[in-house]
């Protein structure tokens, strides 16, 4: 190919990638303004109209909480059980989670499937739970069981296990299966094989995971209870359906579930970084 | 190596082997201890008592099939069938499914494995083979006199002088003074295509598909695919038209929310980034920013946008908007910071300046890394958009609260259901196709 050619060539091909680039960006752009318009349209309050409100209600529940910052103490230590709960359902959802993830992962993994033949199986049921949303669940089972934890805990199980047992899949592909291979020689069952051979192996990446879950699992749990499943959730709600005056429980609650998530988020952020450069 | 040593290694061995033996076991003591307590926080004994097994049935049976009211006025003397008892299913005598027979006065109900309920006037008999015929009437003092099969009253029936229940395996029946309703269960979801007030109810696929070749207009006034492509898309009752409305103000919410994101993001990441920003008070700045966005959760974020912009698709695609500018923040910032300076000098070294070095230097190398999260996100976030949608009031969020609130509307439950897999297993799927083609095409 002559000099020529070459350049001709590779402007033709830096002119199309321009155009597929500048395309793309352009029906990104478009589908942006069409979709805020769209969605403006179809909201009961406008965006600018809303812009100039944006803080009143932040300022009307921070004026109020300084005036009766003696109270908010007392406030936060009222809502203090329903937080409790709230952790509770995230912590045994993640529990069950990790448990049933990574019984899960371990029957879906190619290696070290008791059934080769199920792994699909597995798989699809480990998708299925992942797409389903806690809210479904949740909503379902509070018809059938009642109000209480139990139903947000189910349901954020479920998806747990589903979303755990991806993630763990993933590490399982890079666990080493010679020790499991030494241990059939010498006639270990399935469960000896998976304990010994794969778990130490996977463990701090599981860890890591399932602490990264149990921050999710917290932000679910509480957003579960606003639509009726209990917890600092729906005290959150009825806090703030009282309306001007009432604010200070309001404002106990924010903090409450503000300091939680920081809290947890920084410690297991830490415990994380311990796992995976320690260890 | 001496005997001391060894003594020395064997210790220190051995401690280590206590260690591991007591978190093998104190974690799963550790565990069960939590669970034991568990059970007494979350109440699981009380649990039973709680359960609504009726519901679940109730619930159960709802989703795969529906039932059909056939009622007796006694005061007004006049029948009515209709569908999951409501007015929106109500058939003219044309629509009458085969079952309903009606002779004169006489109404006859055929139900499954032979049984038949007769109603005329105040009267009704009940033929069940398995048991024998029930004869109820109202008497001169509009009371219910029943006559049943000899033997003692089973206890699916009862009988007061004011109400008859009667509730076989083959279909119930209820009489009261004023009226007299008998239930038969069909398979299915009904009118999911057409409502009775539509010419199209109640004719076959076979029949609708030979209209259409045909040219037989069914409605004279519609052509055959038009009309009915209108009145399946005005369902009254399944609405199909709002549904497609909320799936996609649905997965709206989504798309705005995580692709202004991560417009929003993507500039604040290189101030964020230590080695594209050396001054240390911005980038402590800016990281606040991206702590705080993330550390106030999407749920508080709904609470107070919606009160500033109302309730609807806008608030919850911003609610997604903020949270996730401080998830991509982070991220990206990230990305920034393990970006190789060699490509940047070496466009550098050819003499450009600071926004062709970004351009060219940067930007090819974290898109993969960006495109891959901005596509993890937008599928994860249709899902976190059906339970937002549920809280601001759009999207199938909605539909799916209130479907439930109602406690009757399963069927459309189910549908529901249904759709947001299929809406969250598409997103998963096409945001996965993009990610490959972009990891091979790259």
């Amino acid at each position: 190919m002559t000099n020529e050619a070459l350049r001709g060539a590779y402007f033709r091909e830096l002119r199309r990638r321009r155009l597929t680039g500048a395309l793309t960006l352009a029906l990104l752009t478009l589908a942006m303004v069409a979709g805020f318009w769209i969605a403006d349209m179809r909201n009961s309050g406008t965006f600018f109209g809303g812009l100039r409100h944006l803080f009143d209600f932040p300022a009307d529940i921070l004026a109020e909480a300084s005036r009766k910052a003696a109270k908010i103490p007392g406030e936060c230590l009222h809502s203090l059980p329903a937080l409790i709960e709230t952790l509770n359902i995230a912590a045994v959802a993640t529990l069950v989670g990790t448990l049933g993830g990574g019984l899960m992962s371990l029957l879906a993994a190619p290696g070290f499937a008791p059934f080769p033949r199920a792994v699909p199986v597995f798989r699809r049921m480990m998708d299925l739970g992942r797409a389903l949303p806690e809210i479904v669940v949740a909503l379902v089972l509070i018809y059938v069981l009642g109000g209480g934890p139990v139903p947000a805990t189910i349901a954020i199980s479920i998806h747990s296990i589903g979303a755990l047992g991806k993630l763990f899949s993933e590490v399982n592909e890079n666990a080493d299966l010679k020790p499991v291979e030494g241990l059939t020689s010498v006639g270990a069952v399935w469960s000896q094989r998976m304990a010994v051979g794969v778990l130490p192996q996977v463990a701090p990446n599981w860890l890591s995971y399932m602490l990264l879950r149990f921050e999710i699992n917290i932000r679910a749990s509480a957003i579960l209870g606003f639509v009726g499943a209990g917890g600092i959730g729906y005290e959150l709600k009825n806090a703030i359906s009282w309306g001007k005056g009432r604010y200070d429980e309001a404002a106990a609650v924010f903090i409450l579930l503000i300091l939680t998530i920081i809290v947890v988020d920084q410690t297991s952020s830490a415990l994380r970084n311990r796992l995976t450069t320690g260890a | 190596m001496t005997a001391a040593d060894l003594s020395v290694l064997r210790a220190d061995v051995d401690r280590r082997f206590a260690r591991r033996r007591a978190v093998a076991l104190g974690l799963p003591v550790l565990v069960l201890a939590y669970l034991v307590y568990i059970f007494f926080a979350f109440d699981i004994a009380g649990l039973a008592k709680r359960a609504r097994l009726d519901n679940a049935a109730i619930l159960l049976a709802d989703t795969y099939s529906y039932r059909t009211a056939v009622t007796q006025d006694h005061r007004t003397d006049t029948l009515s069938v209709a569908i999951k008892g409501s007015r929106k299913g109500t058939l003219t005598p044309a629509q009458y499914p085969d079952w309903v027979k009606v002779d004169g006065k006489a109404t006859s109900v055929e139900l499954p494995h032979g049984a038949k309920v007769v109603m005329s006037g105040d009267t009704a008999v009940f033929t069940l083979p398995q048991y024998g015929v029930i004869r109820a009437r109202l008497d001169a003092q509009n009371h219910i006199v029943a006559d049943l099969p000899p033997g003692p009253r089973p206890d699916w029936i009862s009988l007061s002088r004011t109400r008859l229940a009667v509730t076989a395996p083959e279909g119930r029946m209820n009489m009261t003074r004023s009226k007299t309703e008998v239930f038969r269960y069909s398979l299915g979801w009904a009118m999911f295509f057409f409502t009775p007030s539509s010419p199209y109810y109640g004719h076959s696929v076979v029949d609708l598909a030979r209209a259409v070749l045909t040219g037989d207009r069914i409605d004279p006034a519609r052509g055959n695919l038009a009309g009915m492509a209108e009145d399946f898309w005005r369902n009254d009752v399944w609405t199909h038209g709002s549904v497609a409305w909320a799936m996609f103000e649905t997965v709206l919410m989504a798309f705005l929310g995580t692709i202004g994101a991560a417009l929003i993001a993507l500039p604040l990441a290189f101030l964020s980034a230590r080695n594209f920003t050396p001054l240390m008070s911005l980038r402590f700045g800016v990281r606040r920013v991206f702590d705080f966005l993330r550390g106030v959760d999407g749920l508080i974020w709904t609470i107070l946008l919606a009160r500033a912009f109302g309730l609807g698709p806008l608030t919850g695609a911003l609610a997604i908007l903020l949270t996730d500018t401080g998830s991509f923040g982070k991220i990206f910032s990230e990305a920034l910071e393990n970006v190789d300076t060699r490509q940047i000098e070496g466009i550098r070294s050819t003499g450009a300046n600071p926004v062709q070095r970004y351009r060219f230097g940067v930007i090819p190398q974290i898109v993969p890394v960006l495109m891959s999260q901005v596509l993890y996100f937008l599928e994860s976030n249709t899902r976190s958009a059906t339970i937002i949608g549920a809280i601001v009031g759009g999207g199938i969020g909605l539909l799916l609260t209130q479907a439930i609130a109602t406690q009757k509307d399963w069927d459309q439950v189910t549908y529901y259901i249904v759709l947001i897999l299929g809406m969250v297993m598409l997103m998963d799927w096409l945001s996965g196709l993009i990610r490959r083609r972009m990891i091979r095409g790259k």
